[in-house]
Order: structure tokens, then C-alpha cells, then sequence
């Protein structure tokens, strides 16, 4: 084993690359908890995110356009969550866990003529100057425009939600759904706006896969991001920088798992690969044992179907 | 302008309804996915749901596989659809599914080349068990630290296919492989062979075992204490409380017995149909159980029906994909169509659908 | 006289299967209290959301100054001048004050000023609140301040109050009355929607009683009696309970020193409850909603587990058992939520008659469920406490709240208790229904079992308990006898305005 080869800095800049998909999905999931509604399809929406995004940047050889359309992509079939869920009054979980099928299914479809293509690349943002300075510059400042994105859409989810009346009306209708119609707000609306946007942060995370960090297209190529990001709201308390603090977190157990594997670490590589997921639950449970702070900041309204009628 | 009321009861009728209104929708809006992968949609639809069953040509192989997908099905959504009634949500069956394989191939592959008569009986128990110890992961991350079971269960299918490489790579490998991996193929050993049981059926101790779960789900829900605990409990949990309905004790029977019934369907997959643990053992069957749940209205003989009607689903996508070249993944998007639409129907259950004057002009 | 601020004119608005309101009229003046006073069930709250937007007519006009008014949003309606007080609250227990006012207001200020302007007028108006805090830290009095102070910083013109005084103490009732008067005196119209009949004669100037949706009366309520008034809301002669005059008999039900955790983030729990119920005896226990009386009864009836000896029936330490083993001791209970709580929404009666019926009423073996003796029991109940259904293999929430609280009630009192707990026993019953419920509760007692009756409906208890204490913030008051209380000793049992001064440090 030769634990030499792992360059620390690399390392980070990895793990911010390992990072963003999941953060991008966590990001949009916690905005739509935070209106009260459960979308468990979160992989569902990332994978078909991947897809979309992968399928116009290769067609368009725009990766700028690609990411557009991941973002469609994954509120569009958000949208039929929203649809059944807040119109049709279906159950969010079993909703969920039929868009994640449907997801998986839809997107395996769509993907058949991509196999094996190469997408247009990515440019990395080379800033002048900030990029040069040692240590900090490949860490922080040679990215590729998404990274600073999704850093831009958590401060903005944590701005609008602490700051601005919109924030504060969708904190209040994921609260308490009846205190806010009868105050004349328009829930299911709101709740449809949210559906979408984390629908469309999905979408993204799903194309950052397929466009930069792997870069091609494989059948079921999310692997259960989508999941660890449901965790990860759980974990950041359904705070917008704690979401940020633990997909980071989760990317660097990835990226040194990965990096373990290639010293040629004494572990079989099944294990390795099985840890950010067993870690993943071991903060889960860490972080809910806690009954009274994990139940703190829980939108009191989670989950709970609303109808309008009485 | 439509608008939705609640009934005052839950529609009875609409219950039995909807699921076949959802298969009718699903056939409809499935015709029109495969008209735009530019296949004739009527002769699709007939590959799938009815050449399997009826077409002279492929009937005599594809009806016995009609019993050999539906016993795992049925097997698992059974025990998927007690939880889900409780409120309990195991998603992770396909992760019990294999290490209830892993476990009751690792009973036989101990025991070879011996020929006794214990050693299949002991396997069963070994694959209930490992499935049963699997889902116990949840559930008692759930009843002792309030840890959400979705997350845990799901994030556990994930461990459990590297767990199955890692066999499939050393433990369990066959050594007589020539380094191929995989383990030794089940069928050519006997005493721990799940053979048909009939010729030509497709019948198999697994299917024998999924019908078992039926009847014992239906009396379980309709006769039992135990079932109308997890009715309430699921519909309403306070009133559980009140009645003295232990929660804890609820979710480890859920998610318990729902693990094991998918060791079961593992056991019975990896010694029976499949032979073997290889690194692609699992085929969904896990997650497809959640769909032949909600399909029968998670009521046992729905279920029944539901898981072969989804079998069908299988086998007739494998043949389309053969005679029309309709790919493999078209059949998948169909199925959780079909689950969009089973949802989208509930609310006919407990809503009417008014159409008239806005409530706001 | 003045021309009227808002009139309703021929307002008719019907649900499946019941008309809400059937052409009803009246008129508001500017700075008058108006009380609209009927039963539960009876329409006020369907016509009241129909002025506030939240509902729309089916034929009949409103009027607001002379103009056509139909509001067809809350917030339409706000900007209009109307004002709302909820009876169960619109507020978001996670949010703080400040949060919560601004969400009731069409443009609020910025933050900072906002604080100051709810700081300025809960002076004027003596309603003390510190913005910062989080509301679900808060009384239930103090709410209520947090709406009325989101209604009055838009300076209504008309403000509504739903049913506002079911939450407080009689002192803090004064202190709202003041609040009020004060109101009114500077041209704020208030329409005041109660059943209390003394409250309306003590406010009120002008009343409109409603009974089945349909206006029955409009009168000046200072110059009815409250049996008057009573009779023209209910429409029948209204019997007076008959106590029967039992002599307690020996101690059934100890508490003592019973301490229990809250049960979810803003709840109080119980804190070194102690009391003792006799044979024959009903023992009240009043006070302000939230102040423990649902941890009251989950620790009664066993949902919530304690020391052994914290409870004792007939001596013999039952604390620490479960809901099912104090059931087959004798130890019944009926909570206050009907659905979700004491039935299950969707299943049936027969199903619900299981619900606590299969200890003592042998309606199973082994576990192994016996559904036609269910039935037959579900079939009792219907038949002894006059519950009005097509039968009992209908679901529990296509029930009336009436029927389904008699359902309820009929289903432990039918199992014959030793010790019956209750909360809320009629709660949103008409007054027919509570009539007979608490007739039934006194009757058991008399055959001596030993009763608890949990409720914020003074009157009730006054009416049929023999003892009375109050829980507040999770104690008990030592019980004293009803017989000859004061409602200012109550008051002052039931903790007084004491949270005023809560406020006034909190600033």
C-alpha cells in the first residue's frame, strides 16, 4: 500500500467534485421539506436529470444547454410527483418511491442511444490570479462553473429562506398547511413552486454526474445519491449550510474511499465501496437518537397530505 | 372547474376499481410510449399481455415462467404490504432478498457435497433468517434511536450488493470455476436443489411458499388481533396508542417478517431458478414487490393477482424485446407508470370528483 | 342611526348533504359588538368564512359601507378592513412572534420596525408580548395575543373573534373584555361568535342567534336572561342533570406524585399530579387548553407509563401498566380527539367497538378476533346511547361529532368501569348530545364507579363534578368541592392572568 500517492489537495478538489451532485439534490430536496412535502424520488429525478442533460449537450455539443435541459428534465418529472401528491392526494411515500422507478426506468429508456458516447467536456473556470496561488488556488479556484453554482443556489436557498417573505410564507405553509389557508396563501401552489425547484436542483446534480464527474452515460449511474441526499437533509437539521457541510463530508469519504482502493489498500474493494453508505446511516442515526434537536427544525407539516375542503 | 370532495366513507367499489382502470391507462399511455420508440403499439401490448400466455409458439416456455416470476413477487410484496398498512416502509426487500440468498446458498455450499436430507430445510431457515437479520437493521435502528427506516433500509440494498460481489468474488466462489466468479451452481447439487416440483409449471417451493404467505397474510389481517393492530396502526396512530398496541413491538414484527419472506424469495431464486450467487443475482424483484403491493391494494389475494399480472409484465417484455426489439428498460418505465396511475386512481376512493361552478369566481 | 359598516343579505351556502346557512340577514354598526350566537353545527363559522373569503356564497349579497362586497381571498378581505381571530389558532408554533404577525399582514415593515410597532401596540391595548419569542413557547392566552395584535395592527374596521375566550381564564377574559370595550369605543366594529350566553349579555349590544344555519332571533342580549337566550339557540326546554345525591363511597383512584415528560416539543407533561377519587364520586379537572390535560389522561389510561405507585386503583399499584392490563383492571378512559384519537377515521363502528372493547367484552380468544360479537356490541352502543347511523359497518368520520363522541363515550361506558376518565366529553356536541353524555356520566357514577372528567367548559364541570382542581402548566390545583366555588376562585385556581407578568419581565 503506498498511502503517499493521495495528494491532499487533489483530494479536496475531488471531493468537491464528489461532492456537487449530492449537494445540488440535497439542496433542492431540503427547499421542498421545508414546504412540507416528502419527495423520496430523489434519485428518480437525478437519473433522469442525467440523462436529459447528457442526451442535449450531446446532441446541442453545449454543456451549457445540457444542464438546462437536466433542470427541466428533473422538474418536469417532479411535476408529476407535484401532480399526484397536492392535486390527486396521494400518498408521498408510496409517490416517492414510484417516481424513483418510473425514474430509473424512464431514463434507462431514453439512454439506450447514448451508451458509450463522450460528452462534450465541461471547461474548468480557470480564474487569473486566484487560480495560480498555491494550496488554495487548485482547491478553490480551478472548478468548472457548476460548483460555483450550486455554492450560489445554497447561499441563495439559505438567503430567501431566513431573509425574504417568500421564505417565510414557505416556511409557514410546511408548518402549518391549515394556519396558512386560512390566512389566504395559496399552499398548493407554493408547494408546487418548491416540487418543481427541487425537481430542477435534482436534475442538475444528476447532469453533473453524466456531463462531469464520470463523464458518460450508464443505466442506474446515480447509485443511490439520490438517497444519500434524503439523508443529508436529515443530517443538516434542514439547514442550508449544514447540507452544504455534510454533502462535503460524504464527498470526501467518497473521494478517499476511491483513493484507498487505488493505493491498493488491504481491504477489499467491496468494503471501501460499501462505507459511504454504511457512514451515511451511522450519521442517520447519529443525528436522529438526538430526538429533541433532530425534531426541532423538522417542518411540523412533513409529509401530511392537504385538502382544502373543511 | 373540477373540484375534489371527500366521501364521507371510503368508496369500497372505487377500491376494486381502480386498479383495473390503472392497468387500462397504463396500457393506453404505455401503447403511446412504444408508437413513439416507433413500435405498432397494438401488436406491442399483445407480445406482452397475451402471446406469453396464449401464442402457440412461446406459450409452452413462457407459461411456466409465469409461476417462477410471481412466487418471489408475491412472496415479498406480501410482506411489504403488512408494513406498508402499519406505516412501516421497508424499501430495502431487495437487500433482504440477497442476503437471504447469500445466506442459504452459504448453508448448502458448507454442507457439499454431503447428500442429506436436512440440509435443503436448514437452507429455508437460513434464508428467512438472514433476510429476517437484515431488515432487523432498520428496525432496530428505528425503535431504539428513531432513525428513519426508508433511508436505512434502501442505503442497506446498497451494502448488501457489494456484500454479494465480495462473495460471489471470494467466500462463496466456486473453486472449481477456473477463477470465474461465482459460486457453484445449486442445481447440480441435489440436497439443496429447489426443483420444480411439477413438470411443466413452473411450480417450485418458492411458489408453494408465496401462496402459503397468502392465505396466512388474509387471516393474519381479517382474523387476527395482530392484523388489526397494524390496520390501526397504520391509519391511525394514536388510536393504536390507545388501544395498547405496542409500537415497537409492531415494527420489528413488520419489518422482521417482511425480511424474512424476502430471504425466502432469495433462497428460493438462488437454489431454485437462478442456481447460483454471480455478481447481478438480483433483478429487482425487491423493488418491483413494491409495485405488486400497492397494485393489489395491499390486500393479500390482490397481491396474488397483482404479482402475475406483473410476472406477465416480465416475461412479455422479455419477449417483446426478442420479437420487436422494444427495450428492456421500456418495460420498467411501464411498470412504474402503472404505479402512477394506481396512485393517481386512489383518490377516487376517498374523494368524488365534482366538476361544476369555483369555489373562487 | 348609523348607517351599518357590513350587512349580510339573504346569505344562503350549502355542503352536500347540509345547508350551512339558509338565507340568512344581519347588519353591523361601526364600534358595535355584535355577538352571533347559535350550537355547534349551526353555521356561524361557514358564515364568518364567507366574510373573511374563505368561502362563497351560493346565493344573498354582502355589503361593506354601502358597497357590493364579496371578497374572494383572505387577503382581499383584509384589505377590506376584516379582521380575524381563529378559534383554533392560524399560527405557526416554529415561527416567532414577529414571524407570525407578518404573516397576517398584507405589507409588513421591515422586521425591526416591526417589532417595535407589536411592542407599541400591545401597550395601548394592555396586551403584553415580546416579539422574539417562539410561539410555540407560548400560552394559550398569550396566542391568542399574538392574533389579535396581527389583527389590530391593520387597523381593522371590522374584527372578528371566533369563539375567543374557550382558552383563558376567567381573569384573562376580563382583561380581553377591556380590550375589547376599548376597541369598540373607537369605532372598531367586533362581531363576536360564542355559545357562552353570559359572556354576550356581559359584551354584547346586539345578538343573531342561529340554529340549524337559519337566523332565529335578533335581540339585545342585555335584556334576555341567559335561559332565554339558551332556549332560542337550542329550541327546546333544556333538562336540568339529574346528580341523584350519591354519598362517596371508599377511595377507587389514587394519584400521587405522578411526573410525566412532555410528550412531543411543546407539550408541558405532568408534574407531581396527585389526587383521589371515591366510589360514586366526579371529580373535575379544569383549566386552560395545553396545560397538561392530554398527558392527564395518557397517564390515566396507560398510553404513557409512570412509576407503580404514582396510580393506584383500589389500592393496588397500577402505574406502570399499559393501556390494555388497566382496561382488564377497569381502568377505562374516552380522550378528547374523537377522530385519530378515541375511533380510527376509517373503520368501522364494528372495528372501533374492538378498539377497547375485546378485553372486557370477550371479543376475541388467543388473539383470534370473534367480529359477529363485535358487531353485537357495536350494535349496544348504537342502540343504548341513541348514535344516529345507517348502521355499524359505517366508518367512524361519516359520523356527526355528536354521534360519533356518543359512539365513543357509550363504547367505556358500556364495559362497565371502575374508573371512567374523560376529556372533553362533549366538546363540539350539540346540546342534546351533551345533555345525554353527561347525564350517562353521572348515572355511572351513581352505580358507583368513580369518574374523572377532564374539560375547559366550566360550566360542565361546575354542573356535574362533585371536586374540582386545576392543571396548570402540568400541576394540580388541590382539589376543593365544587359546591360553592366562585368563578373568581376558579380563576385564580386555573392560574390567574399570571402570564401577564411572564410578558411584561420577557421585555
Amino acid at each position: 500500500m503506498d498511502l503517499s500517492s493521495i495528494d491532499p489537495i487533489l483530494l479536496i478538489a475531488a471531493l468537491i467534485v464528489a461532492a456537487t451532485p449530492i449537494l445540488l439534490a440535497a439542496i433542492g430536496e431540503l427547499v421542498v421539506e421545508k414546504a412540507g412535502v416528502l419527495n423520496l424520488g430523489v434519485e428518480g429525478m437525478m437519473i433522469t436529470g442525467a440523462i436529459c442533460g447528457f442526451a442535449v449537450a450531446v446532441e446541442t455539443q453545449n454543456p451549457a444547454l445540457g444542464f438546462i435541459g437536466a433542470a427541466l428534465g428533473g422538474a418536469a418529472l417532479s411535476l408529476i410527483f407535484g401532480f399526484l401528491t397536492q392535486y390527486l392526494l396521494s400518498n408521498q411515500v408510496a409517490t416517492g418511491l414510484a417516481l424513483t422507478l418510473f425514474g430509473l426506468g424512464i431514463s434507462a429508456l431514453i439512454g439506450q442511444a447514448y451508451i458509450g458516447v463522450k460528452p462534450p467536456i465541461t471547461a474548468d473556470l480557470d480564474i487569473p490570479l486566484l487560480s495560480d496561488v498555491p494550496v488554495i488556488g487548485p482547491i478553490l479556484f480551478q472548478h468548472n462553473l457548476m460548483v460555483y453554482l450550486s455554492l450560489g443556489i445554497v447561499a441563495g436557498v439559505w438567503y430567501l429562506l431566513k431573509y425574504t417573505r417568500v421564505g417565510l410564507v414557505l416556511r409557514a405553509v410546511g408548518e402549518n398547511h391549515d394556519a396558512a389557508h386560512a390566512l389566504g396563501y395559496k399552499v398548493v401552489r407554493i408547494r408546487m413552486l418548491a416540487i418543481a425547484f427541487g425537481g430542477a436542483c435534482a436534475g442538475l446534480g444528476g447532469a453533473y454526474l453524466s456531463l462531469i464527474r464520470v463523464p458518460q452515460w450508464t443505466e442506474g449511474m446515480t447509485a443511490g445519491a439520490g438517497w444519500i441526499a434524503l439523508a443529508i437533509v436529515v443530517f443538516a437539521s434542514w439547514k442550508p449550510w449544514r447540507v452544504l457541510l455534510g454533502a462535503y463530508l460524504f464527498g470526501g469519504i467518497t473521494v478517499l474511499q476511491l483513493n484507498l482502493q487505488a493505493a491498493g489498500l488491504k481491504i477489499p474493494v467491496e468494503y471501501l465501496s460499501m462505507s459511504p453508505y454504511l457512514i451515511t446511516i451511522l450519521v442517520l442515526v447519529i443525528m436522529s437518537a438526538d430526538r429533541s434537536r433532530a425534531a426541532l427544525n423538522a417542518p411540523a407539516a412533513l409529509g401530511r397530505p392537504f385538502h382544502a375542503s373543511s | 372547474m373540477i373540484r375534489l370532495e371527500k366521501r364521507p366513507e371510503p368508496s369500497q367499489a372505487w377500491t376494486y376499481v381502480t386498479p383495473l382502470l390503472a392497468v387500462l391507462a397504463t396500457m393506453i399511455a404505455g401503447g403511446m410510449l412504444f408508437a413513439i420508440l416507433g413500435k405498432d403499439p397494438f401488436v406491442a401490448i399483445r407480445t406482452i399481455f397475451w402471446d406469453p400466455l396464449f401464442n402457440e409458439q412461446f406459450a409452452a416456455f413462457s407459461r411456466p415462467q409465469l409461476l417462477v416470476k410471481a412466487g418471489p413477487l408475491i412472496l415479498i410484496a406480501i410482506g411489504l404490504s403488512l408494513g406498508f398498512r402499519a406505516g412501516i416502509w421497508n424499501i430495502g426487500a431487495e437487500g433482504q432478498y440477497i442476503i437471504g440468498a447469500l445466506c442459504g446458498a452459504g448453508v448448502a455450499l458448507a454442507f457439499y457435497p454431503l447428500e442429506a436430507v436436512f440440509i435443503f430445510p436448514l437452507m429455508i431457515l437460513a434464508g428467512a433468517l438472514g433476510g429476517w437479520a437484515w431488515a432487523m437493521i432498520p428496525g432496530l435502528l428505528k425503535t431504539q434511536f428513531n432513525t428513519n427506516e426508508i433511508l436505512v433500509s434502501l442505503l442497506l440494498v446498497y451494502v448488501a450488493e457489494q456484500l454479494m460481489a465480495s462473495m460471489a468474488l471470494g467466500l462463496l466462489r466456486n473453486p472449481d470455476g477456473g477463477g470465474f466468479p461465482g459460486s457453484r451452481n445449486l442445481g447440480d447439487y441435489p440436497a439443496a436443489s429447489n426443483e420444480e416440483l411439477i413438470a411443466g409449471t413452473g411450480m417450485h417451493w418458492g411458489v408453494v411458499a408465496a401462496f402459503i404467505a397468502v392465505i396466512f397474510a388474509y387471516i393474519l389481517l381479517n382474523r387476527h388481533r395482530m392484523g388489526y393492530n397494524i390496520r390501526l396502526a397504520g391509519q391511525a396512530p394514536r388510536a393504536a396508542r390507545f388501544a395498547g398496541v405496542n409500537a415497537t413491538r409492531l415494527v420489528l414484527f413488520c419489518l422482521g417478517l417482511s425480511g424474512a419472506l424476502a430471504g425466502l424469495a432469495g433462497l428460493f431464486e438462488v437454489a431454485g431458478p437462478a442456481g447460483q450467487i454471480t455478481i447481478d443475482f438480483n433483478v429487482g424483484y425487491g423493488f418491483t414487490a413494491i409495485i405488486v403491493a400497492f397494485l393489489g391494494r395491499l390486500h393479500p389475494v390482490g397481491i396474488l393477482f397483482a404479482g402475475l399480472l406483473m410476472a406477465l409484465t416480465y416475461i412479455g417484455g422479455e419477449l417483446a424485446q426478442f420479437m420487436l426489439g422494444l427495450p428492456a428498460a421500456a418495460i420498467q418505465a411501464f411498470q412504474g407508470m402503472l404505479l402512477f396511475f394506481l396512485l393517481a386512481g386512489d383518490v377516487l376512493t376517498n374523494y368524488r370528483i365534482r366538476i361544476g361552478r369555483a369555489e373562487v369566481a | 342611526m348609523t348607517a351599518p359598516l357590513l350587512s349580510i343579505e339573504n346569505v344562503t351556502k350549502a355542503y352536500p348533504g347540509v345547508v350551512a346557512n339558509s338565507d340568512v340577514s344581519f347588519e353591523i354598526t361601526p364600534g358595535e359588538v355584535h355577538a352571533l350566537l347559535g350550537e355547534n353545527g349551526a353555521g356561524k363559522s361557514t358564515l364568518v368564512k364567507m366574510i373573511y373569503g374563505l368561502v362563497r356564497p351560493d346565493s344573498g349579497a354582502m355589503r361593506l359601507n354601502g358597497g357590493p362586497f364579496a371578497p374572494p381571498t383572505p387577503n382581499a378581505a383584509r384589505q377590506a378592513g376584516i379582521a380575524m381571530v381563529f378559534q383554533h389558532f392560524s399560527l405557526f408554533e416554529a415561527l416567532d412572534v414577529a414571524e407570525n404577525v407578518a404573516l397576517g399582514m398584507e405589507n409588513p415593515p421591515r422586521p425591526r420596525d416591526l417589532a417595535r410597532r407589536i411592542r407599541e401596540v400591545s401597550e395601548t391595548y394592555g396586551l403584553p408580548l415580546d416579539p422574539a419569542r417562539r410561539v410555540g413557547d407560548l400560552s394559550a392566552g398569550e396566542r391568542q395575543r399574538v392574533e389579535i395584535i396581527r389583527c389590530l395592527l391593520q387597523d381593522p374596521k371590522l374584527l372578528i373573534m371566533d369563539e375567543p375566550t374557550s382558552v383563558l381564564t376567567p381573569q384573562e377574559v376580563d382583561i380581553l373584555f377591556q380590550t375589547l370595550r376599548k376597541l369598540s369605543a373607537e369605532g372598531t366594529a367586533i362581531l363576536y361568535i360564542s355559545h357562552k350566553l353570559e359572556e354576550i349579555r356581559a359584551l354584547c349590544d346586539a345578538a343573531t342567534i342561529l340554529r340549524r344555519g337559519e337566523v332565529v332571533a335578533t335581540c339585545d342580549p342585555r335584556e334576555k336572561s341567559a335561559r332565554e337566550l339558551a332556549e332560542l339557540m337550542v329550541g327546546a326546554t333544556l333538562a336540568v342533570p339529574n346528580r341523584g345525591g350519591a354519598v362517596p363511597g371508599d377511595v377507587r383512584l389514587e394519584v400521587s406524585g405522578l411526573t410525566v415528560a412532555p410528550a412531543n416539543r411543546f407539550g408541558t407533561g405532568l408534574r407531581d399530579v396527585a389526587f383521589e377519587v371515591r366510589r360514586g364520586e366526579v371529580f373535575g379537572v379544569g383549566g386552560v387548553a395545553g396545560n397538561g390535560q392530554e398527558d392527564l389522561l395518557a397517564a390515566l389510561s396507560g398510553e404513557i407509563t409512570a412509576a407503580p405507585e404514582a396510580i393506584r386503583l383500589d389500592g393496588v399499584a397500577v402505574g406502570h401498566l399499559g393501556p390494555n392490563k388497566r382496561r382488564s383492571l377497569g381502568i377505562l378512559a374516552a380522550p378528547e380527539e374523537r377522530l385519530g384519537h378515541a375511533a380510527a377515521p376509517d373503520m368501522s363502528l364494528i372495528e372501533n367497538a374492538l378498539l377497547t372493547g375485546e378485553i372486557r367484552e370477550g371479543l376475541g380468544r388467543r388473539g383470534f378476533l370473534n367480529w359477529p360479537a363485535a358487531r353485537r356490541f357495536a350494535d349496544r352502543i348504537i342502540e343504548g346511547f341513541d348514535v344516529r347511523t345507517p348502521g355499524p359497518a359505517h366508518a367512524a368520520r361519516s359520523l356527526s361529532g355528536g354521534n360519533l363522541q356518543k359512539f365513543v363515550i357509550g363504547r367505556e361506558i358500556l364495559q362497565r368501569p371502575d374508573v371512567l376518565i374523560v376529556n372533553q366529553p362533549t366538546w363540539g356536541v350539540d346540546a342534546a348530545a351533551a345533555a345525554a353524555i353527561r347525564q350517562a356520566l353521572l348515572n355511572l357514577a351513581i352505580e358507583g364507579a368513580a369518574i374523572v372528567v377532564i374539560s375547559q367548559d366550566l360550566d360542565e364541570i361546575l354542573e356535574i363534578s362533585d371536586r374540582f382542581a386545576a392543571l396548570n402548566e402540568g400541576r394540580l390545583t388541590p382539589p376543593r368541592p365544587t359546591q360553592g366555588l366562585t368563578m373568581e376562585e376558579i380563576g385564580l385556581m386555573m392560574g390567574g392572568a399570571h402570564d401577564m407578568e411572564v410578558a411584561h419581565v420577557a421585555e
